[in-house]
């Protein structure tokens, strides 16, 4: 009897759960999917009916024709593919040598760096855009992708470094032992054992990375709006003007900026899949 | 293959001290067991060989080198984990060939080496399986290959065993056992269970409190316990111990009274200044039989009776409180709260003074005797 009960509560539990979550879904989802299908509307089709679906009479291709002829998209894809990408490679790479630094080895002040780092996470980068700014000039970086680079990954290191300690903690000490007593080197055991044991969490911190970079507007306006230096969320901001707007342009720059961040994604969530250590101890 | 010396090795953590001087030698080709209860140090002792602790102060020898601050790798030494410690993204020929393709060995030699310890342990049918589709004791061999291929001067294992279910740990005991015979290779073998230390061991070290309470070949350790602690520690059930007063001490004879039993004379050599002291007398619960065969008899009424088959436990309480443990044929049909006798001979006892130290006996008689 009593089991019956729990089972139920168990389930009208998972409702309500399940409920929250898809309307969350919804919410988040729907914005992108107005993009998406206005995209592929004619102008009068996206402000007489916004929310239908273009169909034979309102489909049109002006916005992505505009966009692909007219501007220099493939300069701006370029310019913010390049600098989430790098940044990236950096951050990860960097944040995991300190990482691994933090939580495995003992030194004096261990705990004070990792709660310096930490201490990043809490404080917006934002808040230093005039220093940066300034800093930017000093070395020459204005209007380089460098700039960019160098500014994100300051900003993604204490949230990647944060996270990947508390990963590395977890890996069991005897396969960090098992690997010396093997005769295996550190820096081999980072890369051959740790890193590959870490991957799920790596992942996760490559999504936390690159999303806020991919549509981060603030930097490449303040350092780096020259021509030709332009990001995507940049350069879709020449279609918006002070009187007109030319959605068409507009939704089919955004639709199209969907589809790499999308690629990265599916690549490193597929890795968010796989166990961690399994295996490996019993 | 090589020997081992370790020479008044201290370990603390801060002000905590954990190993208060070392000695030991371990020869070429021993199987060394430390034992001892949780926290006696015999881990810490294992990985200061390993050189995954730093040692205080000391000095430890492998093969005649001093290795006082080599790292694991120059040391010669492999390690076989309690946790297996198998690298779980890489599959079973992969855990083994690892440390020796990092080593820039030649490939086809890798091979070899990584063929022959799958054979030895009958890893062949497993070697393209990664260790989460492995049970726990082929994971364990992984891991004793792993150790194997290395062809280190000394092998190390840390409670390899403890993670295994009993009919499995049995099994795998007995592959290392055989391993050893045909390896023939130093091992030191951690464990806190004094069965494996007894049938594995050529020489066991029992460890108390950071010290080394007794070195000797299990036997030795069985017959002739130097301290109260080692008589408790090994045999199973434990040694039966009770308070006695030496009423009579002459050369190579004294007398004590046991509560709720006859006076007996055993023969120790006790000095005349221990006269009248309390004195602990130690008897195996197998030395004892019921009746009053024996020189030595207690009484004692039955709390616990425990039929194993081949033999029943029998559980007796002293008219002092103490209890003793008797080990009676499994026919026995002795039922609780009856009262029984049950003796042994004097040539089985033990006898420890105040402080733990064994009294030492004279003429022991040969059942109760390690020299063969």
């Amino acid at each position: 009897m009593s089991f019956k009960n729990i089972r139920r509560e168990d389930a009208s539990r998972a409702v309500i759960v399940h409920g929250i979550l898809l309307t969350y879904t919804l919410v988040a989802l729907y914005p992108i999917f107005l993009v998406v299908i206005n995209a592929f509307k004619t102008r009068k089709a996206i402000f007489r009916d916004p929310m239908g679906f273009p169909n034979a009479e309102t489909f049109s291709l002006e916005g992505f024709t505009k966009v692909l002829a007219k501007s220099n998209f493939e300069v701006f894809f370029y310019n913010s593919f390049t600098v989430t990408v790098i940044t990236i490679a950096i951050v990860l790479l960097l944040a995991a040598m300190a990482a691994w630094a933090l939580s495995e080895y003992k030194f004096p002040g261990n705990t004070v760096l990792a709660l310096y780092l930490a201490i990043g996470i809490m404080v917006p980068i934002r808040l230093g855009s005039v220093s940066i700014l300034n800093l930017i000039v000093d070395l020459g970086l204005i209007n380089t992708l460098t700039a960019l680079v160098l500014v994100y990954v300051a900003q993604g290191l204490p949230l990647a470094i944060f996270i990947l300690t508390e990963f590395m903690h977890q890996i069991p000490k005897d396969l960090k032992e098992a690997a010396r007593c093997d005769g295996v080197g550190e820096f081999k055991i980072f890369f051959a054992v740790i890193l590959p044991l870490i991957r799920p969490a790596v992942a996760t911190v490559a999504v936390f990375t690159m999303i806020p970079i991919w549509n981060d507007l603030w930097f490449p306006l303040i350092l780096a709006p020259g021509d030709g230096k332009q990001t995507i969320t940049l350069g879709v901001q020449q279609f918006i003007g002070q009187y007109v707007t030319d959605w068409n342009a507009v939704l089919a720059s955004l639709s199209l900026a969907i589809i790499p961040i999308l690629i990265l994604y599916l690549i490193f969530s597929r890795q968010l899949i796989r166990g961690l250590t399994s295996g490996a101890v019993k | 293959m090589a020997d081992l010396k370790l020479d008044q090795i201290h370990k603390s953590y801060g002000a905590v001290d954990v190993l208060h001087g070392i000695d030991l030698d371990v020869k070429d080709g021993e199987f060394v067991v430390f034992v001892g209860p949780s926290g006696c140090g015999k881990s810490t002792l294992l990985r200061i060989i390993a050189g995954l602790e730093d040692i205080t102060s000391g000095d430890l020898m492998i093969d005649g080198d001093l290795v006082n601050t080599k790292s694991p790798r120059d040391r010669g030494i492999a390690m076989v984990f309690q946790s297996y410690a198998l690298y779980p993204h890489m599959t079973v020929y992969k855990n083994m060939a690892f440390g020796l393709k990092l080593d820039k060995q030649d490939k086809a030699a890798i091979d070899a080496r990584v063929r022959e310890a799958a054979r030895i342990l009958q890893l062949d049918q497993l070697l393209d399986r990664r260790p989460s589709e492995l049970s726990g004791g082929q994971r364990q061999r992984v891991a004793i290959g792993r150790a194997i291929v290395r062809q280190p001067k000394v092998f190390l294992f840390d409670e390899p065993l403890s993670n295994l279910d009993a009919a499995l740990r049995v099994q795998t005991r007995l592959e290392i056992a055989k391993l050893h015979q045909e390896l023939k290779s130093t091992i030191v073998y951690v464990t806190h269970d004094q069965v494996e230390a007894m049938t594995l061991a050529d020489k066991i070290v029992v460890m108390n409190g950071g010290n080394v309470e007794q070195v000797g070949s299990p036997m030795q350790l069985y017959h002739h316990p130097q301290t109260r602690f080692v008589a408790g520690f090994i045999g199973s059930p434990a040694m039966n111990f009770t308070n006695v007063r030496i009423d009579k001490v002459e050369p190579g004879k004294v007398t004590v009274s046991i509560p709720g039993g006859t006076p007996s004379v055993l023969p120790f050599d006790v000095d005349q200044n221990e006269l009248g002291k309390q004195v602990e007398l130690g008897i195996r619960p197998e030395h004892l039989s019921l009746g009053d065969g024996g020189e030595l008899t207690v009484h004692g009424e039955v709390d616990v009776v425990e039929k194993l088959g081949d033999s029943t436990y029998l559980y007796l309480k002293l008219a002092n409180g103490d209890h003793v443990t008797v080990r009676a044929p499994g026919h026995s049909r002795v039922k609780i709260g009856e009262t029984v006798t049950a003796s042994a001979s004097a040539g089985a006892a033990h006898l420890f003074n105040g402080n733990g130290k064994a009294f030492a006996k004279v003429d022991c008689p040969a059942e109760y005797s390690a020299d063969e």
